[in-house]
């Protein structure tokens, strides 16, 4: 056994009610880590020879909640969340800060794999080696906060009466859908602690599709031996100095974005991307950190950065609202890109979000897309089931995204998301609206444009990713570039944070690898081989997508059209990028990653990494 | 502190805590050699996100988990002022916890023997971490003629302030 796993897996089958525990080989954990890599092998083992017919929402999708080996180790704790994506119809690796996935390796468990869907709304509760479905009829329909308060107490009331000598119980770890989920939304996070969310990939709505509001634990035990204590130790204590001395994620977070990433860069979504430039410094983070911030080093297990912060409107219209932040994504795509610009507004309509269960960066995305189509009149005021969706209109906003998470009116079709709901909506009005659909292969792209090329993603890494419009997941070369999704794919798989990996040197992840697992590991072979072995089955799985949609890699191998008209305002007006300079360096990628020319793996590309069946499965799409 | 010895007590500004655990990971670490949340002498609770706090003996001033030992498991450091459990006296009973205000103590998990702040002799390293992370929540002071015991409060009892003070009224129904 591999030192720094607990050494099994929770497998829980919703329709049969049964449980069992699953290990993997030292082989396959050496080769996929945990997390997004583990994730990607189970599912292509598990559902790869009919992934086309696989319905995300259906219950033989199966959903995971994967830890990884430097999960509790590795300052700043996360789990990372999977299945068939109801976005993409690939795999994402979705992450998601907090305690879970500490509790989970505790409790003597690596991750949950979740399959079939119960019969009405359950949670499941672990208590190291006792698991429980049980009934959430009284939770289904509560909102996040509710849903923690209930919750929180009811398990600790559990501890308490079947646990009795131990004095005061903790509060469990809990993952939990708001309505959202439960509707199916496609924009649907699985969250924690209020305003944690997994948001890309969707997996909120397969957690709803398998009536699985919630999941609790709490794990007594300590976490899994590790190879090398001292060098662990040491290894935790650099990471945290040199956090310690990033003086702007840990004053700031990422809240100081907000303004700088429209003012400086360049690249903020501004209006549903029509602009990407905004000097507005009523959104400056100074005007956050007085007026809403309460408390401003916020953090999860083991955290140096503490990039979040509580924010708390205390007065006025908006009074009571309470967020993470916002986070520079939620205010760019439930601020600025929705033309809201005061810190009040913008933490009103990131709890609204946090509340419902949605993805900020999903559900902004589709909002802007929303008051665009209403801006040009291509949607009307009836078409909004009467809502006057005006930029900057945070009230208009939240009462769409009600909608939106409820399946109500208009809300049921922008519930499938943008892709989706701009092909419905072209459909329904003649008009082909795909041009204001700010995303690739049914993942709204994040806030960090390309078009001034000042920010950190390239012109092709969204058009390229293996999860779409992700921005935690941008292709980039060369390969082993810190940006690349190859070695975000180490951070995803390993589960961690890599917001502490700022400044360290590539290698140091590797070296913690090692230190926990006692497992040799360079960045050239994770590169080379291991991530690349990831990213080909995540390629792979992508390419079938089904059994709603299928990527045509000509049309969809691309940005967004938007990002291909001139910025029409700032620093940098009038620039654009160029169709030719993209499709030139994807032609690159494609070749680094030993992909033909329309984007699909090679033959001896797959061979080579020893993935054989996924080679000849492949066959059908050349 | 640690090379003089004299008496301490660790300062509290729960409401300042950022909710990292880095106390819980140096506490186990120190005594167990294991990040081991639950066996950590001090314990970061969280019934709502954002009011999170470490829960941790206030070192009464006439120590009522001391006296309540049927066994004589626990004793009080001169040099430090920490209570100290025997554990390999200490029969699991629980009477500390009854009589402890805030149900400070715990019982390591899986074992019979109760878990109480014992000052890391003199240098307690959940400060020291605090301390290096400028969160500042907890700090070193020495122990002077206080009502300490005042401090001995439950997690409900905590949690209930601290969610009124960060929330406002409202705070109480996030419980």
């Amino acid at each position: 056994m591999i030192l720094g796993y607990a050494g099994k897996f929770l497998e829980v089958d919703l329709s049969a009610k049964s449980f069992k525990e699953v290990k993997f080989s030292d082989e396959v954990l050496k080769d996929y880590i945990g997390g997004r890599g583990l994730a990607a092998k189970i599912l292509w083992d598990r559902l790869g020879s009919k992934w086309e017919a696989i319905d995300p929402l259906r219950p033989e999708n199966l959903l995971l909640f994967l830890s990884g080996p430097l999960t509790g180790f590795f300052p700043g704790g996360r789990i990372c969340v999977s299945g068939k994506s109801p976005q993409s119809n690939g795999v994402v690796g979705s992450t998601v800060g907090g305690e879970f996935g500490v509790e989970l390796k505790c409790a003597g468990y690596d991750g949950i794999i979740v399959a079939g869907e119960a019969e009405k709304p359950v949670y499941l509760f672990v208590k190291d080696s006792d698991v429980e479905i049980r009934d959430a009829s009284h939770i289904w329909g509560l909102d996040a906060k509710q849903t923690t308060a209930v919750l929180t107490r009811e398990c600790r009331e559990l501890l308490k009466a079947r646990y009795p000598q131990k004095g005061e119980w903790k509060e469990s770890s809990i993952l939990y859908i708001g309505p959202a989920g439960e509707n199916k939304v496609r924009t649907a996070a699985v969250a924690a602690k209020w305003s944690h969310a997994a948001g890309y990939g969707g997996y909120g709505a397969v957690m709803g599709s398998k009536r699985l509001k919630a999941i609790a634990v709490k794990g007594t035990g300590p976490l899994p031996e590790v190879a090398d204590l001292e060098g662990v130790k040491a290894l935790m204590q650099e990471v945290c100095s040199n956090a310690y001395e990033s003086e702007l994620w840990r004053r700031w977070g990422t809240g100081s974005a907000g303004y700088e990433v429209g003012a400086k860069t360049s690249s903020e979504p501004v209006r549903n991307w029509q602009e990407e430039w905004h000097d507005e410094i009523s959104f400056g983070v100074n005007e956050f950190e007085n007026r809403v911030w309460v408390k401003q080093y916020w953090g999860d297990f083991g955290c140096p950065t503490t990039c979040l912060k509580l924010a708390v409107v205390r007065s006025g219209k908006f009074k009571g609202a309470i967020t993470d932040n916002p986070d520079y994504e939620l205010q760019a795509y439930v601020g600025t890109n929705l033309g809201i610009f005061t810190p009040e507004e913008n933490v009103y309509m990131a709890s609204i979000i946090d509340d419902l269960g949605l993805c900020g960066i999903q559900a902004g995305n589709v909002l802007g897309f929303v008051a665009e189509l209403f801006q040009r009149g291509i949607l009307t005021k009836e078409d909004l089931d009467g809502i006057e969706l005006k930029w900057g209109d945070a009230e208009a906003f939240a009462a769409l995204a009600k909608k939106i998470a409820y399946r109500e009116g208009i809300g049921n079709i922008l519930a499938e998301g943008t892709y989706r709901a701009a092909l419905k909506i072209g459909e329904m009005k003649g008009v082909d609206v795909m041009p204001y659909a700010v995303q690739v292969k049914g993942i709204g792209v994040g806030a960090h444009g390309i078009r001034s090329e000042k920010d950190y993603p390239e012109i092709y890494s969204y058009a390229c990713s293996v999860q779409g419009g992700d921005h935690t997941s941008t292709a980039c070369m060369p390969l082993d570039d810190f940006r690349s999704e190859l070695m975000m794919a180490f951070h995803d798989s390993g589960v961690y944070c890599y917001f502490n990996v700022f400044g360290l040197s590539r290698t140091l992840v590797f070296n913690f690898y090692k230190a926990v697992t006692g497992i040799e590991l360079t960045k050239e072979d994770w590169v080379a081989i291991k991530a690349m072995k990831i990213i080909q089955l995540q390629r792979a799985m992508l390419l079938f997508g089904g059994p709603d949609l299928k990527w045509n890699l000509e049309i969809h191998d691309d940005n967004p059209p938007r990002f291909y008209e001139p910025l029409p305002s700032g620093p940098f007006k009038g620039k654009a990028i160029e169709k030719a300079r993209v499709d030139e360096e994807k032609r690159k990628y494609y070749e680094l990653l030993g992909w033909d020319e329309k984007g699909i793996p090679k033959s001896e590309t797959l061979r080579r990494l020893g993935l054989d069946e996924v080679d000849k499965a492949l066959e059908r799409l050349r | 502190m640690a090379s003089e010895k004299t008496p301490i007590w660790i300062a509290r500004d729960l409401s300042r805590c950022s909710g990292c655990r880095k106390c819980e990971i140096a506490c186990s670490l120190f005594h167990e050699k294991r990040i081991w949340p639950e066996a950590s002498r001090i314990r970061v609770f969280m019934f709502a996100p954002g009011i999170e706090f470490p829960h941790f003996c206030a070192q009464c001033e006439d120590y009522p988990c001391v006296q309540a030992c049927p066994v004589n498991a626990l004793s009080v450091s001169k040099e430090t002022g920490a209570v100290i459990v025997d554990s390999g006296v200490c029969i699991g009973c629980g009477k500390c916890i009854e009589a402890c205000p805030g149900r400070i103590p715990h019982m390591l998990p899986r074992e019979n023997r109760v878990l109480i702040c014992d000052l890391c002799g003199g240098d307690p390293q959940c400060v020291k971490v605090c301390q290096e992370g400028l969160w500042n929540v907890l700090r070193v002071v020495p122990r002077g003629n206080y009502s300490y015991k005042l401090y001995a409060r439950t997690p409900e009892e905590i949690a209930k302030d601290l969610a009124v003070k960060i929330f406002g009224e409202e705070g109480k129904q996030y419980l």
